[in-house]
């Protein structure tokens, strides 16, 4: 292998007359067999299948928390559980559906689809792929293992001070918090890294930046807020557990410390922590409903431009969790106005679904009632946030259950139903099995009737002034009707989640093979096998439009896409760099090859973590210094990295 | 008129107080407007699926014969004008509720303790100050100033009827203000979560006609009634004994400040900070055993005898 020539332009070939290749990529590419394969794999694919299904397995365990919730809230006056079990319940609740579901899932689809859609072998760093999950998996089950002890959360996922303190908080509930989200802190980033870099250096050559499916646009852009949001959180919570373990001030009231100093940081991260948990969402849809209406998006460059924009507002908008705290109006007012007016950029891709649905010939598949329900949910959510952003209306409508059935509406809405939809389109690229279509739009119904019986009411149960987060309420205020309909409302969402799991199942264990591009899609994933070989693309692909494998039928663009002809990268595992905005061939990868390093150094930092956790200083130390050591080994410096390589002719 | 129906004391569409009632027409109209709008781009997507669906499939060519981004223009510009409109109507809204439209009439402070109210009355002689807990009583037509102190985490007043919430936060005093036009008992909640009994923290507005509050404060602000009978001298001293560390009971040696002030607990129509009303069988209930009606409530279950418990509660009755 140290003989390679990374000086070379890579040779441009046809496959068929080339047929030894995919013999010499299956040899190079191949994974390492086994549980220990499993373990040290760090393909993008296996990585990003693995985020889904450990996101659907906390998507599960968080409804049933919200199961638990509904029955006890069925009733006035109800005793099924006692007021700390609902507490802990309720932020638990919180805590797994924003952190352990919704953003991981999207990392996972991401995770699959980036070096598929945009013609690259891999992500662009593949053992911090493997890390970020492995990071992601430990600090789920660090923050779940709180509930085995007995010491949940119960503080909300908000997790507001002086209640986190420890003067009226003494077990180790929020230390669990604490540092569970320092750590998961750790995957958001290297993952949000990975996600940049890979959209910049690793797509196709002549994938110009404006070439790119909108998903890529979408997770990047909230990568790029997740670099500058994420440490915001991670000190907010650090600064917490010092004031808990060791009697810092940033927060105590009584010693010169402000509580609304926690708000501010951790509002600061949390607000455009919802657009990271939506962009992606959006993005998936922005790429998969044309399929389906048979026409590109309407409107490519106004909803990326939107897409950005939605998250630079996105962080000038957190104060409007905070209106009744007592800041002076003055200060209110910008960031009402503020949040009032990133509902335009929002608001963009909403009319450009419209009008793809609207001048396309949609064809009514499971994925577009997903979508076309998700357009919906997305509106109603984002209405009933235009009437929260006005501070007056707030002061009456904050911390009520308007509030509840509002951020339902947008992470439902907008995260579940996408993630529904997005999972029909791609399984067939993931499994290269279809999911059954008549069942599908049964689950369908199923869940938007269910959705809607449960969350809609909640606005008026909001308006007839119930408050969020409490265990129970008196008989004879009003609140009984709709908490009931609710209740029953949740039971049928929650049977049609289930019957969305069989479904899947069933999918896995179907005979009917999907083919390569099942959906007559139009982009470079559907260029490949299904499922992709390792490799993805047995040559790198020349991409000369928005719709590679549309471009032969669309009016006006050529029909220059050869799903035959490409670069060839054969010599050990290899991918192509290209430059940041015209995708100019630019370096030969060499890529890493499957490695226990990512696995070892996350087991050496839950010690660590787990150390800090129990006060075992000593565990904490050797925990960081056995990270350490795995770091230092993970990036000794190999010799035949990246040399330029020339321009084919 | 508290509400378009009875039953619903803590509804707020229809405000009855001078706040509520400024907030209320810009709450309906973003209300409309989100109907409106969400009706309109459902029709869209619905209408826009149904109209294409016949007999098409997967395998059609796909097409980009139709050019669509004026809706992109015509849907985003709406949206601007209605939004820039709706920043101006929530920005005038917003000053019209910073300020009472009058001087206000005088100052009560309230202080959010986990789980209940207490509301001090201060006047210019220091005799006639006094704190009492969950019932606030204020004059019918007169703006009041409220002062929001916490004795331990965020707390937040809100009375739905009469105007928005005020965050009750440890370390700074909020202020606010309240009027209520009618007579009448107004519901209020604590709603900012603050651990076990969140759901149990609410507390009554009543607005009195003037007179009525006069002769309220006064009574209010006189010290207990002096035990007369055998049984609520005996409660008395148990009480003296075992309660008034946390209970102050003005008039007597009971000085305790982490509870309710109960010098006239008995003129208020409910106990635990709205959880039950405020009878002989609840007040007992309550005395038996506060962690069963109030689970991680902090007043302790005692370990009274029968006798004590009902000797407590008969001195408890005579505190009118």
């Amino acid at each position: 292998m140290t003989t390679t020539d990374y000086d070379r332009a890579p040779r441009l070939v046809d496959l068929g007359s080339h047929g030894s290749l995919v013999g010499n990529l299956e040899d190079i590419w191949a994974p390492k067999p086994g549980l220990y394969g499993w373990i040290v794999s760090v393909d993008h694919k296996s990585i990003g299948i693995r985020y889904i299904v450990t996101a659907f397995i906390f998507l599960l365990v968080g409804g049933l928390e919200a199961m638990v919730m509904r029955f006890q809230l069925a009733r006035p006056n109800e005793r099924l559980v006692t007021p700390e079990q609902y507490n802990e319940l309720f932020s638990l609740h919180g805590i797994t559906m924003i952190f352990l579901y919704a953003l991981p899932v999207l990392s996972g689809f991401s995770n699959y689809l980036f070096p598929l859609v945009l013609g690259a072998r891999d992500m662009a760093f593949p053992r911090l792929n493997a890390f970020s999950y492995w990071v992601y998996l430990a600090s789920g089950i660090f923050l779940y293992a709180s509930l085995l002890v007995g010491a949940a959360p119960n503080d909300g996922w908000f997790n507001y001070v002086p209640y986190a303190l420890r003067a009226y908080n003494p077990g180790p509930n929020m230390d669990f918090y604490a540092l569970g989200m320092i750590f998961l802190g750790i995957s958001t980033t290297v993952g949000s890294v990975n996600f940049v870099v890979t959209f910049l250096r690793m797509r196709a050559p002549g994938m110009t930046i404006d070439r790119v499916p909108i998903l890529t646009w979408g997770t990047t852009t909230i990568s790029v807020g997740n670099l500058l949001a994420v440490p915001s959180v991670s000190l907010a919570f650090f600064l917490l557990w010092m004031d808990r373990q060791f009697g810092t001030h940033f927060f105590r009231a009584e010693t010169g410390g402000q509580p609304l100093l926690w708000q501010h940081l951790f509002w600061m991260f949390a607000h455009p922590w919802v657009y990271v948990v939506v962009l992606p969402a959006m993005g998936l849809v922005s790429d998969a409903l044309p399929f389906y209406c048979r026409r590109p998006l309407v409107g490519y460059t106004a909803v990326v431009v939107g897409t950005i924009t939605t998250m630079v507002l996105g962080f000038g908008v957190w104060l409007h969790h905070m209106f009744a705290t007592g800041i002076p109006f003055m200060a209110l007012a910008f960031f009402s106005g503020a949040s009032f007016i990133i509902t335009i950029p929002s608001s963009i891709a909403v009319f450009s679904w419209v009008a793809t649905i609207w001048t396309g010939r949609p064809v009514i598949t499971t994925a577009f009632l997903y979508f076309a329900g998700f357009i919906s949910m997305f509106v109603i959510g984002g209405v009933s946030g235009v009437a929260t952003a006005a501070v007056a209306a707030d002061l009456q409508l904050t911390d009520t259950y308007f509030v509840v059935a509002h951020l339902h509406y947008v992470l439902i809405g907008i995260n579940l139903f996408a993630v529904l939809g997005a999972l029909y389109v791609w399984f067939p690229k993931m499994t290269g099995r279809m999911l059954d279509e008549s069942l599908g739009k049964l689950t369908f119904w199923i869940v938007f009737i269910g959705f809607n019986v449960a969350f809609f009411p909640m606005h008026i149960t909001g308006l007839l002034g119930m408050p969020r987060r409490i265990y129970t309420y008196p008989d004879g205020v009003g609140w009984n009707a709709v908490n009931m309909i609710s209740t029953i409302g949740s039971v049928i969402l929650a049977t049609g989640i289930l019957l969305y799991v069989i479904v899947v199942l069933k999918g896995l264990r179907s005979t009917e093979r999907a083919g390569d591009n099942p959906w007559d899609a139009s982009s470079l994933e559907w260029a490949t096998l299904s499922p992709p070989p390792h490799y993805n693309f047995a040559v790198i692909p020349y991409v000369t439009s928005r719709h590679p494998l549309w471009e032969s039928r669309l009016p006006g663009q050529g029909a220059m896409f050869r799903r035959d002809e490409g670069l060839a990268l054969a010599d050990g595992k290899e991918a192509l760099a290209t430059t940041a905005i015209e995708a100019i061939p630019d370096a030969i990868l060499k890529m890493p090859e499957d490695t226990a390093a990512p696995f070892i150094v996350t087991l050496a930092m839950s010690i660590g973590f787990t150390g800090a956790l129990m006060h075992l200083w000593w565990l904490a130390g050797a925990g960081a210094l056995a990270s350490a050591l795995g770091i230092l080994v993970w990036l000794w410096p190999e010799a035949e990295l990246a040399q330029r390589a020339e321009e084919p002719q | 008129m508290l509400a378009p129906w009875p039953a619903t004391p803590m509804a707020y569409l229809f405000g009855d107080g001078d706040m509520a009632r400024s907030i209320s027409p810009l709450l309906q109209g973003l209300l409309a407007i989100a109907i409106l709008v969400a009706a309109i781009v459902s029709a869209l997507v619905i209408v826009g699926a149904w109209r294409q669906r016949s007999a098409l499939a997967l395998a059609d060519t796909p097409i980009d014969d139709r050019p669509a981004i004026a809706w992109i223009g015509i849907g985003v510009g709406v949206s601007t004008a209605v939004l820039v409109g709706l920043i101006v109507w929530s920005t005038v809204t917003m000053a019209t509720i910073s300020r009472p439209s009058q001087t206000a009439a005088f100052t009560i402070a309230i202080t959010a303790h986990r789980w209940w109210w207490e509301a001090t009355y201060r006047s210019g002689d220091t005799d006639q100050n006094f704190s009492t807990a969950n019932e606030i009583h204020i004059p019918v037509g007169a703006p009041v100033r409220f002062t929001l102190a916490s004795a331990d985490l965020i707390h937040s007043f809100w009375v739905p009827a009469l105007g928005g919430k005020t965050d009750v936060i440890p370390g700074q005093t909020n202020v606010t203000w309240l009027k209520a036009d009618h007579a009448g008992s107004y519901r209020g909640q604590c709603s900012e979560y603050c651990g076990a009994q969140h759901a149990h923290m609410a507390f009554t507005i009543v607005a009195d006609p003037p007179a009525a509050f006069e002769s309220w404060r006064a009574a209010q602000a006189k010290p207990a009634a002096i035990a007369q009978d055998k049984g609520a001298l005996d409660g008395e001293a148990v009480f003296q004994q075992r309660c008034s560390k946390c209970h102050a009971i003005r008039g007597s040696r009971a000085d305790g400040d982490r509870g309710p002030d109960l010098t006239h607990i008995m003129s208020r129509a409910r106990l635990a900070a709205g959880a039950i009303p405020n009878n002989a069988g609840w007040l007992s209930a309550w005395i038996a055993d506060p962690q069963h009606i109030k689970p991680g409530s902090l007043m302790p279950k005692l370990p009274l005898s029968g006798r004590e418990l009902a000797d407590v509660r008969d001195y408890l009755l005579t505190l009118k």
